[in-house]
């Protein structure tokens, strides 16, 4: 009998395993065009010769990591000492999208948490209430918010009406609009995720904490945050990772000075004037970190997993 | 307000009212120290509300609760020496075991390792100490159960509130479970509070029983008192299996009550405080105090028929039509003794009472 089973079974997945491959099919051309293909286009032409006006020579180099990295004189003929300019610019790019992480995670952490506690008929309507403002186009999103944010925008009317400021706060072209810009463009990427673990945390647990003589503030660090911990790791990627390479925000809030990677990369295939292997070895570079950052944050919830 | 009463948890006319709804209606209790108390009732009786709200998770409309006469309400959850084992556990899932049982002590002030030497101490008590290590959906139910009990005792609260911890097991668990809590109360001295909506679990374990409905306590006394002498028609009827039948009181006589059915039979029983002539009211018979007969042992015998014998193991229960009166139950136990006095089906038989199987109910 057992033997009976085995072949039953055996023979059932067999069936499947034909299937399989007919049925992965769309996954894999899917991520084989839109992933794989424009990657190897990418790395094979951050290895080629850049033509002045734009496009490529088809003749291997290893120019554009050299430019990126070595820093060769004036004249290009001095030997390699490190060159500073763009690795600042990643380093702005770091520092700014990890700010605008933790601004969203200041603001959406409270907000989902506010969402997932309503009656369960409230919470479509605040999920939904949070995804309005997404309806409009990123672009327009952001040049509204220079509007709002500049020397003679609302906000300044406001602090210099009520007379709380006697001058205008310059807040356009600075890190800290960037910030904003960011904050504001990616929110819901961290409210939704934390939305969903905190919904499905058990109350309980909290009320289980407190019967046991913790605060509350203990019950939040020691019970409520280990439990929602994935929610909020997936949020802060799905903020950090977009904020990392975003060139809008930085571009029309941010001014010249606060460059981001995202912008070196557009530069170089805008126009004439582009670089299209160095901009392809600067993409690559950015794609490189961001997986070992996300490698990193998978090791880390493996550990706490296991 | 006395201080330092034997009385572990007095409620005084403690009402919850949650908008127009009022879940729970003055009801007053004390509950003493040392003793196994248990709030019984069905779904939504507010039993569990008041659980609640002696383990600080609900506030009182009106009305207080004290804990060794010390007025509670008010407190926060934590800052009560109350602990709770709740339905599902509410384990913490990314502790282990021995974390998990010594929460409560960490949170005390205890350091690190006093708080683990003392929850390994309480793990041994529940024989659980192989598992110290693991993590909570690493155990099976049962085991599980015994993790939140043993997180709830390892501070010595003053008092255990339990919220129908065994529901979730099985019966042979739950069975063997209900003997272990009640060594384990008596072992600790600590007053439990256990809320439940399974009868035979309250009279199996408790000294004492509230029967709670609509937000009231319907009677209180212990197992025996509750199940042979119920207050009224909810108690009789929720506790066990009863008959009721609906009498006239004819007259009150040395502390028996005369009384006859629709049709004029005549029976008599013990006289109930609050019953007096010419009341009509219900009788509680148990099916278990009556027994069958071919010819009527005394005048007082009902005549019926047979309609269906039932072989529950134990027993065999009769379903009988009686001649003035709704279905009636009797059961015999399955004995050589018991079963001399089970008739065929259609079979015309007198119903007889053993003394004191007849009780007056207040509706």
């Amino acid at each position: 009998m057992a033997g009976g089973a085995a072949t039953g079974g055996s023979s059932t997945s067999d069936t499947y395993a034909e299937a399989r491959t007919w049925l992965l099919l769309p996954a894999w051309v899917t991520l084989g065009i839109l992933v794989l293909a424009p990657v190897a286009i990418m790395l094979v032409y951050s290895f080629l010769t850049k033509e002045f006006r734009g496009g490529v020579i088809w003749e291997f180099s290893l120019g554009a990591y050299d430019q990126f990295f070595c820093n060769r004189g004036l004249f290009g003929d001095e030997p390699c000492s490190i060159e500073w300019t763009y690795i600042q610019i990643f380093w702005r790019s770091i520092w700014q999208a990890g700010a605008a992480t933790l601004l969203s995670l200041a603001i959406g952490f409270p907000t989902a948490y506010f969402i997932a506690t309503r009656p369960p008929r409230q919470r479509t309507l605040w999920v939904f209430l949070v995804t309005i403002p997404y309806w409009v186009n990123l672009l327009i999103r952001t040049v509204s918010m220079k509007f709002l944010l500049r020397d003679e925008g609302p906000l300044n009317d406001f602090l210099t009406g009520t007379g709380l400021l006697s001058e205008p706060l310059a807040i356009v072209n600075t890190n800290f609009a960037v910030q904003l810009g960011l904050f504001y463009s990616y929110l819901p990427f961290m409210v939704l995720p934390i939305y969903a673990a905190v919904e499905r945390y058990n109350f309980a647990l909290s009320e289980a904490a407190s019967d046991l003589y913790a605060p509350r503030w203990t019950v939040l660090r020691r019970i409520l945050l280990p439990s929602v911990k994935p929610g909020i790791v997936a949020g802060c990627i799905l903020v950090f990772v977009p904020s990392l390479g975003s060139f809008l925000a930085p571009d029309l809030l941010g001014g010249a000075r606060n460059f981001m990677i995202g912008s070196l990369i557009e530069e170089q295939f805008k126009g004439n004037a582009g670089n299209w292997p160095f901009g392809a070895a600067a993409s690559m570079i950015l794609l490189t970190m961001v997986l070992i950052i996300l490698l990193i944050f998978a090791r880390q919830q493996a550990k706490a997993e296991g | 307000m006395t201080r330092k009463t034997n009385d572990a948890i007095e409620v005084r006319n403690a009402v919850k009212r949650y908008g127009t709804f009022t879940a729970l209606k003055q009801v007053s209790l004390t509950i003493s120290d040392n003793e196994f108390f248990t709030l019984l009732g069905p779904s939504g009786c507010g039993k569990t509300t008041l659980l609640r709200m002696i383990a600080g998770f609900e506030d009182v409309t009106e009305g207080g609760i004290f804990l060794f006469g010390e007025e509670i309400e008010g407190l926060p959850p934590h800052k009560r020496p109350i602990n709770t084992v709740f339905q599902n556990y509410a384990l913490f899932p990314h502790m282990t075991v021995l974390d998990n049982v010594g929460f409560g002590l960490e949170m005390l002030g205890k350091s690190k390792s006093e708080a683990r030497k003392r929850a390994g101490e309480v793990l041994e008590m529940v024989q659980l100490s192989q598992f110290s290590a693991r993590k909570p959906s690493q155990l099976s139910g049962g085991q599980q159960q015994r993790v939140a009990l043993a997180r709830a005792l390892a501070p010595r609260p003053k008092v255990l509130l339990l919220d129908e911890p065994l529901s979730a097991l099985d019966l042979k668990l739950r069975k063997a479970m209900q003997i272990e809590l009640k060594h384990l109360q008596k072992e600790t001295g600590i007053t439990f509070i256990f809320v439940t909506h399974d009868q035979e679990e309250a009279l199996t374990m408790s000294d004492r029983v509230a029967v709670m409905s609509a937000g009231e306590v319907q009677q209180l006394g212990d197992a025996r008192e509750i199940y042979e002498r119920p207050r009224n028609m909810f108690v009789a009827d929720f506790i066990g299996e009863t008959n009721l039948l609906e009498v006239t009181v004819d007259q009150i006589d040395a502390g028996r009550a005369a009384c006859h059915l629709g049709g004029g039979h005549r029976l008599t029983c013990d006289a109930v405080d609050g019953i007096g002539a010419g009341a009509r009211v219900h009788m509680s018979l148990r099916p278990e105090r009556l027994f069958l007969s071919s010819a009527p042992t005394e005048s007082e015998s009902l005549k019926a028929r047979v309609r269906e014998n039932i072989f529950i193991g134990t027993d065999i229960s009769t379903i009988l039509d009686l001649d003035d009166g709704p279905e009636f139950r009797v059961r015999a136990s399955n004995s050589s003794r018991g079963t001399s006095r089970v008739f065929e089906p259609g079979t015309e038989v007198f119903v007889n009472m053993e003394r004191g199987a007849a009780r007056l109910l207040v509706d």
